[in-house]
């Protein structure tokens, strides 16, 4: 009898040597330009990319996030599936290909193309930061409960906890720092492959439970979960709210459904803002190569959140509500407890083999993302923030990509201890905090500053500043922070006072903060006379040709 | 070549025909096309949150109209994402190329 632990154990431990192997590998062939640290010399194709795409985007709140959510409140996670995936087409028509053709390293690069460079590259490290903390914060904190939950260790035991994100804080920082952006490319193709088969054969074997009817599988869901309403939208989000008569409070339900809404503007404009997935659009040559990466990557995560529907209704069916509840309240070992019950179940070979197989998986999903993120980090601090803020772009490139590996180990540092502060935190609440921000922040800078002629530095700083403080804000105001029972700060019912601002109705600010980020960028830009029309003539026509790709911009 | 020769050659680029025909051929497709999908994706979430019981009914056994709506997005962005590859690479391609060599070579100079 084969024991689950020791052989997740053995295969984590494998995933980590033969990435570290490659990471070294890549490494040493990375010694002559800035380049290879921040694009990977822009030499992959556009296949390998869209494979390191969906490896950085699938993260720990797709794979374990959506089928747990599917199979705890049925319909409702499915939404999370399509506001990702329809992302994609924002990111397809609008910008990957004028963000190939005319940035170089980050984001900064074609937010500041034509303007003052230190307020706007300023602007764009610190959304970029700040974006990036909060999703490798939610990663972090999955990768704690989620290992300690497959090893067996005891939930409460915090000290395993942080162990396990001391480990995955010091991997990331080893795969960033030795092998850049190559390193960790091939460990998010590595991951995107390993999951897209992890997460094809468990959906075969729970279709072929049900002889592959689908019809059959959802209705076993429902039966199972013992709720009429399983298969209809509502079970999370936008539900009726009762008062205390019993009657529908017409306020609150509208509120709620308000969020629903606000969560969707969120996953739906948030992808095309994300750092991480802009500054892999620079690892190829050409537009094209984008173009291509991001229809591989589309192709890959349509099918992935597709399997995600039949993984969380099938542990809903299979493993049942209640059990994957016991196991995390969140939902989060749905897909893992589905593959140990495929297998044969708890206690028997099979089960401890598929069991370890997927934690493994998941654990690699976590790893991958996490650099990624830390990469598109300390990229825009030693780009934008160091070489053109501080050093007004007078600096040695070897030199700035020594002050980047510096930073990726500050980065990470930073994200080990707030990992540790958060770990009571819900990781899909920082996820949508994480898009909300990029969302309101980054994408109307990005948008205005590819398509919109008079757009200027005031403009782009406020939109980015507007955007980011909007988001916050909110969400220090809102039921998130204080107020209810799962706030941070929690207010149960039967305490007779707490310390609560909820004053902001919604979970999710991003139907009131997207707008603002918009209206911000509007409002600077008219307010000020700077026009640059010669370098948007040239950002206009670098974007949709392609000349001089890859050169810098004089300022 | 200086800055300022360089500078001559994007404003030029960006005022000549080929590069606003191009520009045009783009944004004629990318714009509405945009419009389109997060209008059909904004519908889908105003049908889920303020017509539930519409979208509640089943049209096969345990398939309802949500279910029907969801996968529905998935083939939309299918097949946004066919109909863009095959407008670039039959038009906006060519002409991208052919003006990136132009100014290229300009450039060069």
């Amino acid at each position: 009898m084969i024991d689950s632990r020791t052989l997740a154990t053995i295969l984590f431990v494998v995933f980590i040597a033969v990435t570290l192997v490659l990471v070294f590998r890549a490494g040493r062939s990375n010694k002559k330009s800035a380049s290879d640290f921040y694009d990977g010399g822009a030499s992959f194709s556009g296949f390998q990319n869209g494979l390191a795409i969906a490896g950085d985007y699938m993260s720990a709140a797709s794979f374990l996030g959506i089928a747990g959510m599917i199979a705890l409140f049925g319909y409702d996670g499915f939404l999370y599936s399509i506001g990702f995936l329809v992302a994609w087409l924002v990111a397809l028509l609008l910008v990957a290909e004028p963000l190939r053709n005319s940035g170089r390293f980050t984001m900064g690069d074609v937010l500041s193309f034509r303007m003052r460079q230190r307020p706007v590259r300023s602007a764009s490290a610190a959304s970029t930061v700040v974006v990036s903390i909060f999703y490798l914060l939610a990663q972090m904190v999955g990768a704690g409960s989620l290992v300690t939950l497959l090893l067996g260790i005891d939930p409460t035991d915090t000290n395993a906890k942080n162990v396990i994100i001391l480990v995955v804080g010091v991997l990331m920082i080893v795969y960033v720092t030795v092998g850049g952006m190559k390193g960790t490319t091939y460990v998010q193709i590595i991951k995107a492959f390993l999951l897209m088969i992890g997460a094809t054969l468990l959906t075969v074997m729970v279709l072929a439970k049900f002889g592959f009817n689908i019809s059959e599988l959802l209705g076993s869901a429902k039966a199972a979960s013992g709720s009429a309403t399983f298969l209809e939208p509502g079970g999370k989000y936008g539900k009726d709210i009762l008062d205390a008569a019993g009657n529908i409070d017409a306020f609150k339900t509208l509120m709620s459904k308000l969020d629903l809404i606000s969560l969707g503007m969120a996953l739906v404009l948030g992808t095309a803002g994300l750092p991480h997935i802009l500054i892999r659009f620079y690892t190829v040559p050409t537009a094209k190569a984008a173009r291509t990466s991001v229809n591989w990557a589309i192709g890959n995560i349509g099918f992935f959140y597709l399997m995600t529907i039949a993984l969380g209704f099938g542990a809903a069916a299979l493993v049942g509500s209640a059990k994957i509840s016991e196991a995390d309240k969140g939902g989060n070992l749905a897909a893992p407890l589905l593959a140990q019950e495929l297998g044969g179940g708890a206690g028997t070979t099979g089960g401890a083999v598929m069991l370890a197989v997927i934690g493994a998986i998941a654990f690699a999903t976590i790893l991958a993302v996490v650099a990624g993120l830390t990469l598109a980090s300390s990229s825009s601090f030693a780009h934008d923030f160091y070489a053109n803020v501080i050093k007004k772009g007078n600096v040695d490139p070897k030199k700035e990509v020594r002050v980047a590996k510096i930073a990726a180990v500050l980065i990470g540092l930073v994200a080990i201890a707030l990992a540790i502060g958060a770990q009571g935190l819900n990781v899909a609440f920082l996820v949508a905090i994480a898009f909300a921000i990029a969302a309101s922040a980054n994408l109307p800078t990005v948008l205005y500053s590819l398509f919109w002629k008079s757009f200027n530095t005031r403009g782009a700083v406020w939109a980015i500043y507007g955007g980011l403080i909007a988001a916050i804000v909110l969400l220090i105001f809102s039921g998130n922070v204080s107020g209810t029972e799962t706030s941070f700060i929690k207010c149960l019912p039967d305490a007779a006072s707490c310390v609560k601002f909820n004053y902001f109705p919604l979970n999710n600010p991003g139907i009131v903060s997207i707008p603002f980020g918009f209206f911000m960028g509007w409002l600077g830009t008219v307010t000020s006379n700077e026009r640059n029309t010669a370098k948007y003539a040239e950002l206009e026509v670098r974007s949709l040709t392609g000349a001089a790709i890859g050169k810098a911009v004089q300022h | 070549m200086s800055s300022s020769e360089d500078e001559k050659v994007w404003v030029e680029t960006q005022a000549s025909p080929e590069f606003q025909a191009l520009r045009k051929k783009f944004r004629n497709f990318a714009f509405p096309v945009t419009a389109a999908f997060l209008g059909w994706y904004f519908l889908y979430v105003l049908l889920t949150a303020f017509a539930r019981d519409w979208v509640s009914q089943e049209v096969a056994p345990n398939i309802n109209i949500a279910i029907v709506l969801g996968v529905l997005q998935f083939v939309s962005t299918f097949v946004i994402m066919w109909l863009y590859e095959r407008h670039s690479s039959r038009t906006l391609d060519p002409a991208s190329d052919a003006l990136r060599d132009k100014v290229n070579a300009r450039l060069a100079k």
